[in-house]
């Protein structure tokens, strides 16, 4: 006879038989660890389950395993050094961190940046969230068994990669944003570049889903499998694709729009039970939708420059510091000294591609930031992860793993 | 091996050595002990473009018992030395670590109470990769370079004997 | 965000706790209030509650060490707790000073969930202790880790080595009793 896993004591005739299956064995529960070592590719997170059989009855959560002294570290260093340790929270989507940071300094300082500024970090915010939905989706599916979505999803990575290598310097890490706009403007060539890769990731997109949308085994492991309902996805903190796939409708770029989220016209896809299924879905929409963006941003992309025109924030130009005193002068105190943010503290947010990325920041008035507090989206849904698990199946815990898209680089800061 | 002991001293195998370094070196199983950004440009690494199992190293193995080649990728803080100094102990001989990344290697720049300042600090390793992340290209180089370590190693390297007789 | 809902947050918790809030501000847009910490949980609870404010959402949670700021503050810490409420689109940061020998502070959990481990991080890194925490245990750092790093008086390269991982076993008891099994079995 069949009994739905993890439903073995619904039924007053399901326990008689279980007890009746059980009378003559003793059973302990086994505890076993998953992770730190971990080889369905996500980090450095460790998950101590206690199993009864395959069923995993409680699960405790531990993490620190990549704790590299973020908040620590960055009191030692000027604002504009911070950034690139802001690369390596969510070193999938990199450049968002590096935005999500400028955008409370900048707060701080009191200044807007220009519409190009804007316009391009949507750009390449919206493209870095593509990118990170690419590797989400493609560690998930390798995970259950299906290798061929990640050659898919991973190739179309390398387009985007060659395209980050120019415009920024580097194809992971990039460093893009700057305190008062970015590092520098989009090459000659940046824009079709970037269309075609669009172009490419969504025909990824369209592949994958199409693989997988029918497939009797995804929909097996993934539907119905670790239901987070909204109020528990509320109370944990959860944001994000998580958060939205448990049925609430909340997005950072519609209900507080910055860098002109309000002109472009896109969607929020929502899920409906919050199981692993809607997790994995809600990505897909996702990325049609930052495609959508993306392809606007570019048609209205406003000329102009790119920092703001104030010499206690941007650097001059390059011509001004080699050529003459007080470019040098301003280039030297920028660097060495750092730009100086007024006193007090302040915190900002943007929806980066797990969720909620908010940075709490105190100054002191120096050019040293006095504390920048992260405050990471995948920390508030990990803790929520044992919850999630408790009650199905190891391999279940596996997928659900996968679908949350923990960034280890974030979780521990 | 087992196989010089009923031999004896005199005997030298040089053959066997080439046939069993060249399987060794075509055909490394790696352990990625990925942690942070660094695996996900081993990632890459194994996708098409870069494809790495044009050098034999695709198959990875999640299992140290089964790997030769430990990839450790990624900073690697003092909570997660103990861990990894059991993988490493796991592995059975003969085994390569390949150091990727700049935080592998000697802690990147994480200068603090946390972050162990390069994994040499614990396990010996052959070939350290620099870069932020590097580039697959660079870990290429670096499999490269492993693969010309194993065709040097000797099978019977441990036996004691007269430093002429074994010749190379 | 409107000249009257701006204020309308800071202006309903200064009419219903007049003696608790020791300041507010709205500097660069941000609400913040700073109150006594004995009045944590009932003003944490009225955010929640209100049908007005609706703070249904509990952002972030994080500490602040004040030894070297220039400008002199109440305690040595601070703990700065931020609400969202997701209905009126409304952000608004409560402040609460805690000082280096009476470092005791009621828990959101009761509240919030995501308090747990929001609060486990602020003991592991400045050793502000949470009142009522079920599991207040390090989080970031190892089991071993002597000290709390983002104290601005912890050298920074102050490396402390882990010989044995932890096998969290304890934390296991916990939640199993908590489900009514014994590590025994059923």
């Amino acid at each position: 006879m069949s009994i739905p896993p993890g439903k073995l004591l619904e039924t007053p005739l399901d326990q008689e038989l279980e007890q009746e299956f059980y009378r003559d064995l003793h059973t302990d529960l086994m505890f076993l660890n998953l992770g730190p070592s971990h080889p369905a590719a996500h980090g450095t997170l460790r998950t101590f389950v206690a199993l009864d059989g395959e069923t995993i009855k409680a699960a405790v959560a531990e993490i620190g395993y990549l704790h590299r002294g973020f908040e620590k570290t960055v009191e030692h260093r000027t604002w504009n050094q911070v950034i690139p340790y802001t690369d390596r929270l969510n070193y999938c989507s990199a450049a968002l961190n590096n935005f999500a940071f400028c955008k409370v300094v900048e707060r701080m300082l009191g200044i807007e940046i220009t519409p190009r500024a804007a316009a391009i970090r949507v750009i390449v915010g919206e493209l870095m969230r593509i990118v990170d939905h690419l590797v989400c989706i493609g560690t998930n599916l390798v995970d259950m068994g299906a290798l061929t979505n990640f050659w898919y999803t991973f190739n179309k990575r390398e387009l985007v990669y060659d395209v980050l290598d120019k415009l920024c310097g580097a194809r992971l890490t990039n460093s893009y944003g700057r305190i008062g706009g970015l590092y520098r403007d989009f090459y000659d060539g940046a824009v079709p570049d970037i269309l075609h890769c669009v172009k490419e990731c969504e025909d990824a997109f369209n592949e994958v889903e199409a693989l997988i949308k029918k497939n009797r085994i995804f929909i097996d492991r993934t539907k119905d499998v670790c239901r987070f309902s909204a109020e528990q996805a509320l109370s944990y903190g959860f944001t994000g694709p998580c958060l939205r796939a448990s049925g609430v409708e909340w997005d950072l770029r519609k209900a507080f729009p910055y860098w002109g989220y309000d002109q472009y016209d896109f969607e929020i896809p929502v899920g409906t039970t919050g199981d692993t299924w809607d997790r994995i879905m809600i990505r897909f929409y996702e990325a049609r939708e930052s495609a959508k963006i993306i392809r606007q941003a570019i048609k209205s992309l406003p000329g102009g420059p790119i920092c703001v025109d104030d010499k206690r924030i941007a650097l001059p130009e390059k011509a001004n510091t080699y050529q003459n005193i007080e470019g040098l002068i301003n280039h030297f105190k920028l660097i060495f000294e750092g730009v100086r943010v007024p006193e007090g503290d302040c915190y900002d947010a943007i929806e980066a591609a797990n969720g909620e990325l908010g940075f709490y920041v105190t100054s002191d008035g120096s050019g040293f930031p006095y504390r920048v507090r992260v405050r990471p989206p995948c920390f508030l849904i990990f803790s929520g992860f044992p919850e999630m698990v408790e009650g199905s199946m190891i391999s279940d815990a596996v997928a659900t793993l996968g679908s949350i898209n923990i960034i280890a680089g974030e979780l521990d800061r | 091996m087992g196989v010089e002991q009923q031999l004896g001293s005199d005997v030298l195998v040089t053959r066997l050595d080439a046939v069993l370094n060249w399987g060794r070196k075509n055909d490394l199983m790696p352990m990625p002990f990925g942690t942070a950004c660094c695996a996900i440009e081993f990632m890459g690494l194994t996708s098409s473009v870069y494809d790495v199992s044009r050098f034999g190293a695709e198959i990875v193995r999640f299992s140290p018992r089964q790997a030769d080649l430990l990839m450790v990728m990624g900073t690697i803080t003092y909570k997660q030395l103990p861990i990894l100094k059991q993988v490493y102990d796991q592995m059975p001989d003969p085994k390569w670590v390949i150091s990727m990344g700049a935080c592998a290697s000697s802690g990147g720049f994480y200068d603090n109470y946390c972050t162990v300042q390069g994994i040499d600090e614990i396990i010996p390793v052959d070939v350290y990769i620099a870069g932020c992340p590097p580039r697959p290209e660079a870990v290429i180089d670096a499999i490269i370079k492993i693969q010309e370590g194993v065709v040097s190693k000797e099978t019977i390297a441990q036996k004691p004997t007269t430093a002429a007789s074994l010749g190379h | 965000m409107s000249e009257t809902t701006e204020s309308l947050t800071i202006r309903k918790v200064k009419e219903k706790f007049p003696d608790d809030v020791v300041s507010s501000s709205s500097w660069r847009g941000d609400d913040a209030l700073v109150i006594k910490k004995e009045a944590l949980i009932a003003i944490a609870t009225f955010l929640k509650t209100d049908p007005e404010l609706d703070f249904n959402f509990l952002v972030d949670l994080s500490g602040v060490d004040y030894l070297t700021h220039p400008k002199p503050q109440p305690e040595r810490f601070a703990v700065a707790y931020h609400f969202l409420s997701m209905a009126k689109k409304q952000r608004v940061r409560l402040k609460v000073y805690v000082g280096l020998a009476d470092n005791q502070v009621d828990t959101l959990i009761g509240l919030w969930k995501s308090a747990d481990w929001m609060e486990r991080e602020v003991f592991d890194q400045y050793g502000i202790k949470f009142k009522g925490h079920p599991n207040l245990k390090r989080i970031l750092n190892h089991i071993a880790f002597v000290g709390h790093p983002l104290r601005k008086d912890y050298p920074i390269k102050k490396r402390q080595l882990l010989t044995q991982s932890d096998t969290l076993m304890d934390e296991m008891k916990k939640r199993l009793e908590a489900k009514g099994l014994t590590t025994t079995g059923r």
